[in-house]
């Protein structure tokens, strides 16, 4: 029970700068909500249910267009693909007796973010720290949501466009200790990198959406570096 | 039902199913080494492809953020904690802004 409640506390300290970042960028989709027509109680209730950024940003110019359902299903499936991966990972650094009600509410929880601090911790990830994480994160997401929609731009921009790097500087600061001293995983990080790089520029390959370019990127340079580097003993430190 | 409302319900029963089935599906601990090995990757592939280089757009201005992203990189190298990382990227990009506008 103790053990239960530090890890809760620990998963909220580590949630706090992804409560920030999330108050940002959905502050932002709070005001493109409202411009696409929806109602304070609908963008809320997105946020409160996808808690999803790309997915959301995508559902609401599908929803001012009135498309079909199937589009609308369809375009989330691709977009959020990625948290297939994630949710595989993730099965993976649980205790496999982790009960099954566990696993649903996590499953809920899974964004780029959260997962991000759940992979890095040491040992088994417990389903407390996950939700300490989410206690913050999903408050964060769906009050910067109803602050966006309620009141518009008031917010300074300053303010907004540092806040916005919050989320990036975590996610570094994930994938970067482990890799410090680890030629293998710098190699992985920075190949990752250029060639996400190389997809944004190439005229070719630009028209490919950000979630189709992950699943594609994950794939390819995880499957080799797999193959190249397999790992002996799970080394999460 | 409101439209909109069934729009958002579908959204989110598909993004949960996404998120839900290896979690619940997957019970046991893989043992083959290849997919252990892939699995170990999976992280740091998706979060670098994610930060680079979108983390450029994110910010007012790329250069503020070119600033925020070299910080950040430094300050984890160095072993800061994630929250500090976070804060202090957001505090570079802060005043590097105040010199450019």
């Amino acid at each position: 029970m103790k053990t239960n409640i530090r890890e809760w506390k620990s998963g909220i300290k580590n949630g706090i700068p992804i409560a920030m970042g999330y108050f940002a960028v959905s502050f932002t989709f709070g005001i493109l909500a409202k411009q696409a027509g929806l109602n304070p109680f609908e963008a809320v209730f997105m946020s409160m249910t996808n808690l999803t950024s790309a997915g959301q940003f995508a559902g609401l110019t599908l929803i001012a267009s009135a498309a079909a359902i199937v589009e609308v299903a369809l375009t989330q499936l691709i977009i959020n693909s990625r948290y297939f991966l994630m949710s595989f990972a993730l099965s993976q650094r649980i205790d496999p007796n982790t009960s099954i009600f566990h696993r649903l509410i996590m499953a809920f929880g899974i964004t780029d973010e959260v997962f991000g601090v759940s992979v890095s911790v040491s040992g088994k990830l417990s389903p407390y720290y996950a939700y300490g994480v989410m206690s913050v994160a999903v408050p964060g997401w769906t009050l910067g949501t109803l602050f966006g929609i309620i009141s518009g731009n008031i917010l300074p921009p300053r303010l907004t466009s540092a806040l916005s790097i919050a989320l990036f500087g975590m996610l570094l600061a994930v994938i970067i200790p482990p890799a410090k001293g680890n030629k293998i995983l710098t190699g992985v990080i920075v190949s990752s990198m250029v060639l996400s790089l190389v997809f944004a520029e190439l005229p070719l390959l630009q028209s490919i959406s950000s979630g189709v370019k992950i699943i594609i990127l994950t794939i390819l340079i995880a499957g080799i570096a797999a193959v190249v580097f397999p790992v002996k003993e799970d080394t999460y430190e | 039902m409101n439209n909109a409302i069934f729009y958002i319900l579908v959204m989110a029963f598909v993004t949960y199913l996404i998120r839900v089935l290896p979690l619940t599906l997957v019970r046991k601990e893989i043992k083959n080494v290849y997919i252990r090995s892939f699995l170990h990757y999976v992280p740091y592939v998706t979060l670098a492809v994610m930060v680079f280089p979108a983390i450029l757009e994110a910010t007012a201005s790329p250069w503020s953020a070119l600033v925020g992203f070299i910080i950040a990189i430094l300050f984890a190298y160095r072993g800061a904690s994630l929250v500090s990382v976070a804060l202090i990227s957001c505090f570079s990009v802060f005043i590097v802004e105040l010199f450019l506008y």
